[in-house]
């Protein structure tokens, strides 16, 4: 999850002209004549918010740190389809019960070899209760989970022999080796477990790069990495390392690369997005990835439930000008939205049935508002909450205006001062308003822009939606076999979202970014952040 | 002057202790839970939210975990921050930093600043005045990310004569041209105090006997105008000075300095309580070290002034 900090705000510069949505394509590979396999490539980040434990890792500043450090039983690429790097193969005649066999004679960077019980060890940590890890939810699927004591060992996984382990889950989920690229299930050596806290200042991992030796992390400046000269899958490095550097707006990262300061960006200030593209021409991105920004309005508001609420919720739908928002307050940098998950996860289509209630149509919006209205007329204000402190305020203000147009209703931001104070009122049910959602995926699948949102009690479920055909829809999906099959049925639960619009889509997440002349082969992944390790630079 | 001394010293007791417990509050009466926050826009499970606010003592109430602040501040533990690193580990990285970056500033503040103002003030009225004080006005009215943008885009990105923002380290070289930026805004009011100041000395009558006695101005100037001049001057960049090491969020955030003012912002946003309060503890002691020496510093500049008893 990408919590996005405050830059201090640049002059934008009212852009005219139209912006092709169209992604940039990444670098073609070209020649590598003057690429050294030695220079290293520089990055932007930020300060990771908590240890560098891959179990605690959950925000963009220090999972692009283990992700490059730890490599885990599979990974995703460009497209975010799964292979396998640590695994062998990942086996599974019922979607219930995996066997895994990981590669023989692999090692972390400081010798210990990388064996099932790295991948066992880790995942009970970061399981256990007392351990309060922050991605703990990942490993409540496998058998004897529990939020309410502290497992020390899950009993669903066991350790076959040295390179060998299977993992029994309490019901079939199908997309769970899809999950396994994640970061919450890197291996761990056994030494980290000594001292965790010391292990989290100065981790070892089994990854493509490495920390380049002790205090390699300088706290709020950068981190360097090395190659690790003993990793030996798909994702080797052809550079000679990666400097992430730590920038507190994104402003001055900008400023860098047009000094020349750094090599790749994955992030461009809203002062710079309708120049960008032709600034950094033929070095630039701007690409939907798997993130989508929803708003939701809780049943449990007045005027919003049964079937005066579905009314209004389509009505809300139909009267937003997507295109209009994407292209005026973002450049062209959102891409409007088609359905719940988002364009680059496999099975994704843009006509599922009833998706045309996320079309702009301000007549029939005006029509269904009316139809709500003969049911229990509407009276006092609509509004969306929003944290002030990331940005959003223009979006939102413009979504209002628009309601407040296409329907002739009073509606307006809700704004709340700091992120902090915005989730706890979403968290503890008191937000009194609609408010704005947003799902970054943690794996490319559907079921995770669907399961942990709309099925009943679920952990993110922040409009407390409940549809029994939902939740069956869901079961069925994951305990097929078939990734098709299941994508089938996880399209059903969307062609019923539309109808019941617990969340209002509103548009996909681009990454933009640009590169300096000096790299080459630059390519942004799935979920945003640049394929580092095929990145060619020259001196 | 001693005891002066001491007094001012077991002053600051109470001082510090009231601000450590109004920030404390502060912090803790700041709204939103910031383990929630830890989570994006994700829901955490209760459970795990609970185990983890009793881990920093966030389910206890407020003046217990004051308490227990307090308690470990005496035992040399300020605390460490969600990432694991110890606040003292931060304080010992960002104060040099901030605190080069303020000397530097203050050096290029005082020096165009004072000379500036000397000139002004020797010359009243003539064409140089006259120009100092457009600049001075214009330079005063611009807000500081302004001169710090227009500077990063000529310096920086287009004559490439210093690096676009600070590098790992923080090297002097690199925090040049944010100390101008800073510089700008106080040489302004420095080279006008200054001036006010000289023309007003210049009239007294000290200057006048000295003229007479036929000293030549070579010594004038700087003995007995200059020095005298300088009192409200040394006092503004002395306050100056404390107001630049409490951290220039602004100018660190374009210059992306590794400095107190960032990492302030940072753990504010994050809820970071510990960092935060030790922050601002710290800040406090340099205000009041400061102000103490500004008040020592008038004793030497001005001998009329004695701290008796």
């Amino acid at each position: 999850m990408k919590i996005k900090r405050i830059g201090v705000a640049a002059i934008a510069l009212a852009a005219a002209g139209a912006l092709t949505l169209s992604g940039c394509t990444a670098g073609t590979p070209s020649s590598t004549e003057g690429a050294s396999s030695s220079a290293v490539i520089t990055t932007n980040g930020s300060e990771p918010q908590n240890p560098l434990i891959p179990t605690n890792t959950n925000e963009t500043g220090g999972s692009k740190i283990t992700e490059s450090i730890f490599a885990g039983l599979v990974y995703y690429d460009a497209k975010g389809a799964p292979h396998n790097d640590v695994a062998e193969s990942i086996e599974t005649d019922d979607s219930q019960t995996y066997t895994i066999k990981i590669r023989d004679g692999l090692k972390f960077t400081n010798g210990e070899p990388v064996d099932a019980n790295s991948f066992v060890d880790a995942w009970n940590y970061g399981a256990a209760l007392d351990n309060a890890q922050l991605n703990s939810y990942f490993f409540e699927g496998i058998e004897g989970f529990s939020y309410d004591e502290n497992v020390a060992e899950l009993p669903g996984l066991k350790v076959v022999d040295d390179t060998t382990f299977t993992v029994k889950l309490t019901q079939p989920e199908s997309d769970f080796p899809l999950r396994l690229g994640y970061t919450a299930f890197k291996p761990l050596p056994a030494s980290a477990f000594d001292d965790l806290a010391a292990f989290g200042e100065n981790p070892v991992g089994n990854g493509p790069y490495m920390l380049d030796g002790e205090g390699a992390w300088k706290h709020n400046e950068k981190i360097d990495l090395v190659v690790n000269p003993d990793y030996d899958g798909p994702l080797k490095p052809v550079n000679g390392g990666l400097s992430i550097v730590f920038y507190a707006t994104q402003e001055a990262s900008y400023a860098d690369l047009q000094g020349g300061n750094v090599d790749v960006l994955d992030q461009i200030p809203t002062g710079a997005l309708a120049s960008y593209e032709s600034e950094f021409e033929g070095r630039s991105v701007n690409q939907a990835f798997a993130g989508i920004q929803t708003f939701t309005v809780p049943s449990r508001l007045p005027h919003f439930s049964d079937e005066e609420g579905k009314l209004r919720l389509a009505a809300l739908s139909k009267a937003i000008n997507r295109e209009e928002i994407t292209d005026v307050i973002f450049e062209g940098t959102r891409s409007p939205a088609h359905d719940f998950t988002a364009p680059v996860i496999d099975g994704y289509s843009e006509d599922i049935k009833g998706a045309d209630v996320l079309e702009f149509d301000a007549d029939a919006a005006k029509d269904l508002w009316a139809q709500a209205d003969a049911i229990s007329p509407w009276s006092g204000t609509f509004q969306i909450g929003y944290n002030a402190d990331g940005g959003h305020g223009p979006w939102v203000d413009a979504v209002a205006n628009q309601l407040k147009n296409n329907l002739g209703i009073d509606a307006s931001g809700a704004p709340y001062p700091t992120f902090a104070e915005f989730r706890t009122a979403i968290t503890d049910r008191t937000i009194q308003t609609a408010f704005r959602t947003g799902w970054q995926a943690d794996y490319p699948a559907l079921y995770n822009f669907l399961g942990p949102i709309y099925g009943t009690g679920a952990g993110s479920n922040d409009g407390d939606y409940s549809n029994p055909e939902v939740d069956s829809l869901l079961d069925e999906g994951l305990s097929e076999t078939d990734l098709d099959a299941a994508n089938e049925k996880f399209q059903q639960v969307q062609e019923i979202l539309f109808e019941d619009l617990p969340a209002i889509p509103l548009w996909y997440y681009n990454v933009n970014g640009a590169w300096s002349e000096s790299v080459d082969n630059v390519e942004y992944g799935w979920n945003s952040v640049p394929l580092y390790y095929q990145i060619t630079k020259s001196e | 002057m001693a005891g002066y001394i001491v007094r001012r010293v077991l002053q600051a007791i109470p001082v510090l202790l009231g601000t450590t417990f109004l920030i404390y509050f502060m912090v803790f009466a700041m709204p939103g839970d910031p383990i929630v926050a830890l989570f994006g826009d994700k829901t955490p499970p209760p459970q795990v939210i609970e185990q983890l606010r009793a881990r920093y003592h966030f389910d206890q109430p407020f003046i217990v975990q004051y308490f227990i602040f307090l308690g470990n501040i005496f035992r040399g533990d300020l605390g460490v921050a969600f990432s694991g690193q110890p606040v003292s580990e931060i304080l010992g990285a960002t104060f040099p930093v901030t605190l080069r970056l303020a000397a530097l500033a203050v050096f290029f503040e005082m020096v165009a600043g004072i000379s500036v103002g000397l000139i002004s003030g020797l010359r009243k009225g003539g064409i140089f005045d006259a120009s100092a004080l457009v600049m001075s006005l214009i330079l005063i009215s611009l807000p500081i990310f302004v001169v710090a943008f227009v500077a990063q885009f000529i310096f920086g990105i287009q004559l490439a004569w210093f690096r676009t923002t600070v590098g790992s380290g923080a090297p002097i070289q690199d925090l040049i041209l944010p100390a101008i930026v800073l510089a700008t805004i106080s040489f302004a009011q420095i080279s006008r105090l200054t001036r006010a100041s000289v023309i007003d000395t210049e009239g007294q009558d000290f200057v006048r006997t000295a003229a007479s006695k036929g000293l030549p101005r070579t010594r004038i100037v700087p003995v007995h105008i200059l020095r005298n001049s300088l009192i409200p001057v040394v006092t503004y960049l002395a306050v100056d000075f404390g107001t630049l090491m409490v951290g220039a969020t602004v100018t660190e955030g374009i210059f992306n300095v590794p400095g107190v003012g960032r990492t302030l912002y940072q753990a504010i946003i994050r809820g970071e309580g510990p960092t935060v309060v030790a922050f601002v503890t710290i800040m406090v002691l340099i205000y009041l070290v400061v102000n103490l020496l500004v008040d020592l510093l008038y004793a030497v500049l001005d001998p009329r002034i004695r701290y008796a008893k």
